[in-house]
């Protein structure tokens, strides 16, 4: 595991869009070749989707031949709802970039026969030749997608029923009403994740700081779902201060004692430079 | 590049780097354009896997609605209510010019004339959608002839009329026919105007009050029988009274039915209302305005003196004078200098002087679903502007129909 610990949210977000960059650009993705990618959703990753529309912007990166496979969403909730997960990729993402549709892939939490939707997901990504880099969050109860505490470590992709604190907590983009508010969910599995060659986690916010601790200093235990990717052989946990205010000192110390080294991991390219 | 659409193979315009008024706020988004309608790009990218086949620069731009003017007598030499065998010429040369003005929709209006008049002009001009020509038609705007005498202000004293009993008959007998009339103004306070009012509406036909001495009373008697509009507020009727606010009274009145509004048009030209009136109005009943030039044939024309019909008028900056007088003959303001206007007068933002001239006025007329808004489905009749408000580029249907020269 890396774990990279920038001062605050924005300087992580940016460690996060670059790093997702020059894995791109390293990579030199091309009509037979493309990268995949595997997308995550809600207020953690926003930061880091705004930084890789600037590059985008710039000329820096193109998403031409980039595929995209996002970890949820949610069931029986219209697709144009300001708050599917659809919505929200288009609007925070997708709007602003040059990937094509066809490129992109969501579950659809309206598929007429649910779990042969996630199968199609799952045959989907195994015929893109399997995920590159997966970009995830972590919940304040360490789970990874909707894979909520109990979730199979080598769970694939599956119709998953909404723990009564993710329903109130969402309840907050429904009016508050509770009774608004999706009861279930179309996830990636843990084991969908731990597929993917690469394994980024974005985790900011001081509510954020026990699941990390949970999940790197603890054992592997699914009742933090996240802690699997420590048997996963290429990890980075991007964090900012405060995500790491329950770890030992000892393990903050040792990894920032290491951002000389990871920060060459987000340099900017040669073939970048003119 | 083969298709890529599985709805339509028109092509996708996308609008980029500009600001479009969407849910009545200038917010930074492309608009898309297909098959002359406002496209929603999400459902494009998702269900048809589509993108966009062309993207236009707007070069920053305030991208708006295209202005309807519901009440434009003439113009450049034009006045639609002068008899004569081609009226659609007349109407299609005004219609033509009106696009610089922002002006994708309208109202020809015909002041008081007798049914002979009313009977050959009609039929002549259709309503139909812009375009490359001209902005559309949407209808007449029929100010009289059963209007009040007192208030009759210019129009011909002759030729007003009032209902006998029935009061559709008359109308039928003055008008023709209504097939191409989007909106009439009468005086409520004439007898048997409620069965009229009535009638109006069950035709489609928006019912407006001007040129009268209604009384608040009368007003809303005429409002719940279906009137919905009020003719250049303040000008042509009592003036507000404490005790009996007139028409003027509509605007803050308890008597509306549920649901409905009361719109009013302003000519926001600076000259026929005092800034200060016009504010007291916004003020009261800001979702109402509805911006009108109530523009007359001199409008468009350079300053000076023109002999139009039977009239000589003089033009002076923003001012048309019956000549050698002082007094006023008309508006000659164009729509774009009324919305710069009534933005500075009232004070308020560029999304609310830009609703006045398209939103309240496809509300007034029940065409909002297809006009006067950017939203998904709505024809794509589009303004761009400058940060002045001043007149980049018209557009009807997705399609360039006018460009400010550099």
């Amino acid at each position: 595991m890396k774990l990279i610990i920038l001062n605050d949210y924005d300087q992580a977000s940016e460690w996060a869009a670059k790093y997702i960059r020059n894995k791109i650009l390293h990579f030199q993705p091309g009509p037979n070749k493309f990268f995949t990618l595997g997308l995550p959703t809600g207020s953690t990753p926003l930061g880091c989707y705004k930084k890789l529309i600037e590059y985008y912007k710039n000329g820096e990166i193109s998403f031409e031949f980039v595929k995209t496979f996002n970890m949820d969403e949610y069931v029986g909730l219209p697709r144009n709802h300001p708050e599917s997960y659809h919505s929200f990729m288009w609007n925070n993402f997708f709007k602003h970039i040059d990937i094509r549709a066809e490129n992109a892939h969501i579950l659809d939490g309206n598929a007429a026969d649910l779990q042969a939707e996630c199968n199609s997901f799952e045959e989907k990504i195994r015929e893109a030749g399997g995920i590159e880099l997966f970009v995830g969050g972590i919940g304040p109860d360490g789970h990874i997608a909707f894979n909520e505490p109990g979730s199979s470590l080598v769970s694939r992709t599956r119709v998953k029923t909404l723990a009564k604190d993710t329903i109130m907590a969402n309840a907050r983009f429904f009016d508050g009403d509770l009774s608004k508010v999706p009861t279930m969910a179309l996830t990636v599995g843990v084991g969908t994740v731990m597929d993917a060659k690469e394994v980024m986690i974005l985790i900011t916010g001081a509510h954020k700081a026990f699941a990390l601790y949970k999940a790197i200093e603890e054992g592997v235990n699914h009742m933090w779902t996240v802690s699997a990717f420590q048997q996963h052989p290429q990890t980075v946990f991007v964090c900012d201060e405060d995500a790491t205010l329950e770890l030992r000192v000892k393990t903050v110390k040792y990894f920032k004692g290491m951002m000389h080294v990871h920060n060459r991991l987000v340099e900017t390219l040669p073939s970048q430079q003119k | 590049m083969p298709s890529n659409k599985s709805v339509s193979d028109a092509p996708i315009i996308q609008f980029t780097n500009c600001r479009i008024l969407r849910e009545h706020k200038l917010q930074r988004e492309d608009l898309w354009v297909r098959d002359g309608k406002i496209l929603d790009p999400e459902k494009l990218f998702f269900d048809e896997k589509g993108y966009a086949d062309c993207r236009l620069d707007c070069g920053g731009a305030i991208v708006a609605p295209g202005f309807i003017d519901v009440q434009i007598n003439g113009g450049y030499g034009v006045d639609f209510s002068q008899p004569c065998e081609d009226v659609s010429a007349g109407v299609s040369l005004v219609a033509k010019k009106i696009l610089e003005h922002g002006v994708t929709s309208f109202c020809p209006t015909l002041v008081t004339s007798p049914p002979a008049v009313y009977h050959q002009v009609l039929p002549q001009v259709n309503i139909h959608n812009g375009g490359p020509d001209g902005a559309g038609v949407l209808g007449f705007h029929l100010e009289g002839p059963f209007i009040s005498s007192e208030k009759r202000g210019a129009h011909p004293e002759r030729f007003l009329r009032t209902f006998q009993s029935g009061g559709t008959d008359d109308l039928m007998e003055t008008y023709g026919s209504l097939d191409n009339v989007a909106m009439v103004t009468l005086a409520p306070e004439l007898p048997h105007s409620q069965s009229v009012v009535s009638t109006l509406r069950q035709k489609g036909v928006t019912v407006s009050l001007g040129h009268s001495v209604a009384n608040l009373s009368q007003a809303e008697d005429a409002v719940r029988h279906g009137a919905s509009f009020i003719t250049h507020l303040f000008n042509a009727m009592l003036p507000f009274h404490h005790r009996d606010p007139g028409i003027v009274g509509l605007l803050t009145s308890d008597q509306i039915p549920a649901g409905r509004t009361v719109f009013y048009g302003m000519i926001a030209d600076g000259i026929h209302t005092n800034p200060a009136a016009l504010r007291i109005a916004h003020r009261a009943h800001p979702s109402g305005l509805v911006l009108v030039t109530d523009a007359i044939m001199a409008m468009g024309l350079p300053p000076g003196r023109h002999t139009l019909g039977q009239q000589v008028v003089q033009i002076q900056g923003l001012h048309a004078y019956v000549a050698g007088t002082k007094t006023l003959s008309g508006s000659i303001a164009t729509m774009d200098m009324c919305v710069r206007h009534f933005k500075q007068a009232a004070g308020c933002s560029v999304e609310d002087a830009l609703e006045a001239a398209a939103l309240h006025p496809a509300r007034l007329l029940g065409i909002s679903h297809r006009k006067g808004s950017l939203q998904y489905g709505a024809d794509a009749d589009l303004v761009l502007l400058d940060d002045g408000l001043r007149v980049r580029t018209t557009y009807i249907s997705g399609e360039e129909v006018w460009r400010a020269e550099l």
